[in-house]
This record gives C-alpha cells, sequence and structure tokens, in this order.
C-alpha cells in the first residue's frame, strides 16, 4: 500500500459563540493514502467543511482546535505557526471552495490572480509566471486562454470560473486537493465536465482529492473511499462499494433510501429520514443521530458507540453492531 | 410499485380537458445596452403545453433556460410578452387575476428568502387567507391557520414564531401551508427542495405526493434535478435556451429520450450507485449556454450537439409529436444514436 498522506486522529474543534460551545468536531479520526479519492458526506452542519477547512489551517473565528493532531505529509499542521503554514497552503495542500462566484477577487484579473500563486511559491519571474498560467488555463480546458488572462472573473460564466478556481489550485501541483462542494453551484452538464476534468488532472499530476459533498452521485462516481458525518463525528467510513452495498449506520442506510434514483423504473415511495437536522447548540449525550433513528434503544441517548471494525476498511459507530457482536460472542460460548 | 406509476400515466391519458393550457408563450425582458438601442433576452420563446387536472407536469433544465419565467408568466407574474394562457378553459391572459389567485397558488424556491422575517408564521400563512376574505371570525381564521400548518406536519406551538427559529425544511412546509392556505387547485413548485439537505428533501417530495392525493392538487413541479422530477412528476418538459425541446411521459422521457440535449443532460446525473457509475457512459457536452441575449440562429442548441450541421443553423427545427404524446423538437432525430 502506498504512503499515508493525511493522518487524522482526535481532532476536536470547536467554535466558542455567544450562545455557548458548538462542538463542531468530535473524535474525527481518519487516514488517507497517497494517490486516493476519498469523500466526505454529509448534512449542512455534519463538519464535513470545518474537517476540510483545519486541514489548510483556515479555522474561521471564533473556531478553534482542542484537542487531536492532523499529520499531513510530514507535517504536524496543528503545531505550526501562521508562517508556516502559508508555505504549504496553495503548494502542497489547496482548496477549491463551493462558491465560484464569491471567491475569486472580482477586481483583479485571472492572469493576475493565477500569476500570484505562482509568484509566491516558485522563484519563477513574472514571464515564467505568465507562461506557467497560460499553460495552467489550458490543461483545466479554457479556449482563448490568452484573451483570458486578462479578463475579470464577471466576464466568465460559473463554469469558467470554477476551472480558474481549478487552475488556481492546482498551480503548484499540490499533493492534496480539497474540493469542497465544488460542482454545487453548477448544473448537471457543468459539473460532469468539472468531475471529468478533476479526475483527469488527478491522473496527470498524481495527487490525491478530498472531495466534499451532499451528492452521493458525486460520490459513487469519483471516491474510492467515503467518510459519512453526522453532527461533527465520523459514523461510519469505508470503500464506496462498501457504504453503497453495505451501509452499516443507520444514518447512511437513511441517506441512501432518501435520494430518488433515475435508475429505478418503478414509482417507490421515497423513505425520508424523519426530524430536523442537529441544533449543535445542544447536541445529545449519545449518538448524535439518535433523535432520528427509528432503530433507536436507552443506551445511544447516553453513550457514543465504539467504533466497530466489519472489514480493513469498512468501520461504522453503531450501538446495534455492538449488540450484534455481544450477542454473537456470548452464543459463540453457550 | 411497478404498478402506481403505471397508475399514474393512466391518469394522464384519461383525463378531458386540461386544467391548464399555454398557447406560444413568449416572455421577453428588454435589456437597454447603455446607448439607445434596446435588446430583448427572449427567457421563454414561444412554448407550449398543457396541464391535466390531478397530474404533476416536470419541467428541467440548466439554470436560464426559463423555466422559472415559465412557472411565473403562467401565473400571470410577469405579462407575457405573446402567446395566451387558459386555465379550465379560460382566457386568463388578460383578466383580473384576483379571483385566479384564489386558484392558482407557487411555493418558492428558497425558503430563506421567501418568509417575511418580522411577521410570524400565524400571519405569513393567514396573509391569503385575509386577502381573499375566506375568514368570517377571527376564530374561524386561527382554526383555518391551524388546519394549514397540521397539514403540512406543523403544530400549534410553531404559530406564534418567526422564521428564523426554523430549520430549511420547516420553512419550506410553512411557504406550502400558505400556498394551501386558499384551498388551490394548481400549484407552481419552483424549485421547492433544491435549499435542502438530501435527508429532508424525500420529507417535502413525499409531502407534495400525499397533498396531491388528498386535495386533488395539480402541480408545475420546477427544478434542474431531473432524479427528482421523474420521481414526483406524470410528465416532464426539458427545456433550453428558453425553448421546450422534448416533452414526454416521466418513464419514456428517462429511458426513451430522443433529443440529444435531453440525452446528455440525463447522462450526465450521477447515480448514487458505484456500479452503474463505473459502467455507464457519458455524454459530455462542450462548452457552456450561449447567452440568450444572443441566441445562435435556427437550433439553439446546435452549438453543443454532436450532431448539428448547416441545416441546423439555417431552420429552427419544429417541435413535433414523434409518438403518442412524446414531442421532440429536432432535424436529426433519425441519426441520434
Amino acid at each position: 500500500m502506498s504512503d499515508v498522506l493525511l493522518d487524522i486522529k482526535n481532532l476536536r474543534l470547536s467554535f466558542f459563540t455567544p450562545a455557548g460551545e458548538v462542538k463542531a468536531l468530535n473524535d474525527v479520526t481518519f487516514k488517507m493514502h497517497e494517490g486516493d479519492v476519498l469523500g466526505i458526506v454529509g448534512e449542512s452542519g455534519s463538519g464535513k467543511s470545518v474537517t476540510a477547512y483545519s486541514i489548510m489551517g483556515l479555522v474561521p473565528f471564533p473556531g478553534k482546535i482542542i484537542g487531536g493532531t492532523i499529520d499531513f505529509n510530514g507535517h504536524r499542521i496543528n503545531d505550526m505557526t501562521e508562517k508556516q503554514m502559508r508555505d504549504i497552503r496553495g503548494n502542497e495542500v489547496s482548496i477549491i471552495f463551493q462558491d465560484p462566484m464569491t471567491s475569486l477577487n472580482p477586481v483583479y484579473t485571472i492572469g493576475n490572480q493565477i500569476r500570484e500563486v505562482i509568484l509566491l511559491h516558485t522563484d519563477m519571474n513574472k514571464e515564467q509566471a505568465n507562461e506557467r498560467a497560460l499553460e495552467l488555463l489550458t490543461l483545466v480546458g479554457i479556449n482563448e486562454p490568452e484573451k483570458r488572462l486578462n479578463q475579470y472573473p464577471h466576464e466568465l460564466s460559473g463554469g469558467m470560473r470554477q476551472r480558474v478556481m481549478i487552475a488556481i489550485a492546482l498551480a503548484c501541483e499540490p499533493k492534496l486537493l480539497i474540493a469542497d462542494e465544488p460542482t454545487t453551484a453548477l448544473d448537471v452538464t457543468i459539473q460532469a465536465q468539472i468531475i471529468e476534468l478533476m479526475m483527469e488532472l488527478k491522473e496527470k499530476i498524481n495527487m490525491s482529492i478530498i472531495i466534499i459533498t451532499h451528492d452521493l452521485g458525486v460520490v459513487a462516481n469519483m471516491c474510492d473511499k467515503i467518510v459519512v458525518m453526522y453532527g461533527g463525528k465520523i459514523v461510519e467510513t469505508g470503500t464506496s462499494d462498501e457504504i453503497f452495498y453495505s451501509p452499516r449506520h443507520e444514518y447512511t442506510k437513511g441517506l441512501l433510501r432518501s435520494v430518488p434514483n433515475l435508475n429505478t423504473k418503478s414509482h417507490e415511495k421515497l423513505v425520508p429520514i424523519e426530524g430536523t437536522p442537529l441544533d449543535m447548540l445542544n447536541p445529545p449525550a449519545g449518538c448524535p443521530f439518535a433523535p432520528r433513528c427509528d432503530k433507536c434503544m436507552k443506551i445511544c441517548l447516553r453513550e457514543m458507540p465504539e467504533y466497530s471494525k466489519l472489514s480493513d476498511t469498512h468501520e461504522c459507530a453503531c450501538w446495534l453492531l455492538q449488540k450484534e457482536a455481544f450477542e454473537a460472542a456470548a452464543g459463540g460460548e453457550n | 410499485m411497478e404498478k402506481r406509476l403505471e397508475d399514474r400515466h393512466a391518469n394522464t391519458r384519461e383525463s378531458e380537458r386540461p386544467l391548464i393550457e399555454v398557447k406560444n408563450l413568449k416572455q421577453y425582458f428588454p435589456v437597454s445596452d447603455g446607448l439607445f438601442r434596446t435588446k430583448y433576452v427572449k427567457a421563454v420563446d414561444d412554448v407550449s403545453f398543457y396541464i391535466n387536472k390531478g397530474e404533476t407536469l416536470g419541467l428541467v433544465g440548466e439554470s436560464g433556460c426559463g423555466k422559472t419565467t415559465t412557472g411565473r408568466s403562467l401565473l400571470r407574474l410577469y405579462e407575457p410578452t405573446g402567446g395566451k394562457i387558459f386555465y379550465d378553459g379560460e382566457d386568463i391572459t388578460h383578466a383580473d387575476m384576483m379571483p385566479y389567485r384564489r386558484k392558482m397558488q407557487i411555493v418558492f424556491q428558497d425558503p430563506y428568502a421567501s418568509l417575511n422575517p418580522r411577521m410570524t408564521i400565524a400571519d405569513i400563512v393567514g396573509e391569503p387567507i385575509d386577502i381573499h376574505k375566506l375568514a368570517h371570525s377571527k376564530k374561524e381564521r386561527s382554526e383555518r391557520i391551524m388546519e394549514m400548518l397540521d397539514r403540512v406536519g406543523l403544530n400549534s406551538e410553531h404559530a406564534n414564531r418567526y422564521p428564523h427559529e426554523f430549520s430549511g425544511g420547516q420553512r419550506q412546509r410553512v411557504g406550502i401551508a400558505r400556498a394551501l392556505a386558499v384551498d388551490p387547485e394548481f400549484i407552481v413548485c419552483d424549485e421547492p427542495v433544491s435549499a435542502l439537505d438530501v435527508s429532508i428533501q424525500a420529507q417535502i417530495v413525499n409531502m407534495f405526493e400525499e397533498l396531491q392525493e388528498e386535495m386533488g392538487l395539480t402541480y408545475l413541479f420546477i427544478a434542474h434535478d431531473l432524479s427528482v422530477v421523474k420521481h414526483i412528476s406524470n410528465r416532464i418538459g426539458v427545456m433550453y435556451l428558453g425553448k421546450l425541446v422534448e416533452l414526454a411521459e416521466s418513464y419514456e422521457l428517462t429511458f426513451h429520450s430522443v433529443h440529444p440535449y435531453t440525452r446528455s443532460l440525463i447522462s450526465a446525473i450521477p447515480i448514487p450507485d458505484p456500479e452503474v457509475s463505473r459502467q455507464r457512459k457519458r455524454i459530455v457536452l462542450e462548452g457552456d449556454v450561449p447567452s440568450p441575449l444572443d441566441p445562435p440562429s435556427g437550433c439553439r442548441f446546435r452549438t453543443r450537439c454532436p450532431y448539428a450541421d448547416e441545416l441546423c443553423a439555417r431552420e429552427e427545427p419544429e417541435f413535433r409529436e414523434i409518438s403518442k404524446g412524446h414531442f421532440a423538437a429536432c432535424h436529426h432525430l433519425d441519426r441520434v444514436q
């Protein structure tokens, strides 16, 4: 197996708001190998974006990492100073944000914004940087790249802007690209183009990708490994086949049941997950999903379950699995 | 379960007079180019369709294709530039809308922007009741409000709260309660679930279906997500740059589409099943949607279409019936594979 690129252990992160402490991440642990495409799935408020921002060292105020470690490519991210962080951000790890409309600076040209990254992280001079910017725009499939260099973001369509964002993110050939809902704001035909582009580039420059999304379709399409988050905790991890074909956590199962599938020929009623998303200010003491879970037991409300190892790659935190294991063990003894 | 889908389709066939009929609807918006000339954005250009009683017509397309505008013009929230709109056989293109507003309602896309933050839930749902004078006493009014809230799965405790105290899904329920308050027959659902989390989307979609069964509602369901639209609709229309390019029963459209645009749209939708998506062949379209200010001549899809030739540039294809109930506008249907 290839080298471990990213290793997050027991990461805990809280936002200290006037209304109280919001535990955005609670004991988040996962590993990623070089060349992996990892999907983080969850609904709004599940902590998926915050996880990504903490890898980038971009935790927004009033958030603070209060425990755990993030090891990326030989760096211990959470011990680094802002100055050290700046060296690897955009260089070894970069991010594409959700909204291409607001993540480019409207008063600088496209060329200017791509060159900025190159000049900051390499010893290229301005002309070489310009060459490289042209090369990057061509790489991400933008037509008439020379003309685009001198255009402003408002002159481009949403799909083109997202391509520019990708060009900026790839400027220094990062080891890891984090894509935070990269296609949510785009139309499906453009989404297909962007996904195809990311997968192509991954092969070309051999990088790893973390893709954060709520769209299970996108994940099924791209990812080798999937992390499912709910209420600031990882509830299940596995390969995409394990998650889609043998989900074990009730939330994962519910999520899969609640999406309409274009391929089903009959009209089946959707099975929604009842209830409303979690109030992160007052999370339940036990499993975060317990209030919406229809198999909830008493213990689920009191205590968070341990992770059960179902295979080398498949882990899930649910009391039902603990119960099963216990019963199997008890049955074996008798 | 297969049977239920067939039942839904059977409904489409047997019904009598359509509830809604739109003929050659045009909606142009003037845009000044800064000097003295005015250009027109042809947001909806010559669109015709009908919706039967108790039926759901889905409308899909990419942003800027005119699907929302179609829904709004149909309710005369804009004054149509041309064409005719019929409601239950009556021409309402220039009619006084007040009596029709009671029958035709809309649920908006963004549950965060479509509820007045300074009004309580009770007042939001009560407003249409007041406007149409549907309650004769305070008691009757509040009973009616409670009935509506109950119908959408909210309870009386919620009545005196303000929108910011609710989650997106709950707000969308309030928006639906407001539309239902006047006992409408027809509702335009303008991307009602796009802003919601996946696990909540299914709740709202199911609610739309249940309300339709209970109250015999007719829907125009607008969305860009074809999987949701296919789930809820009897028939689906696909729009591209202000034109309808294909319209058929939903099963027919998802599995036997004929228009190259519909096909690429369907193949672009990610399917939540790794095995299927590994094997699937995608038709990835080149480029972006052209500007509606300056649409291509002839067939509007020709700039991105793999089958386009000079006939497509010269002549606009006719929107014609290719098999019973299946309409499409393309010159080269025989060549599309």
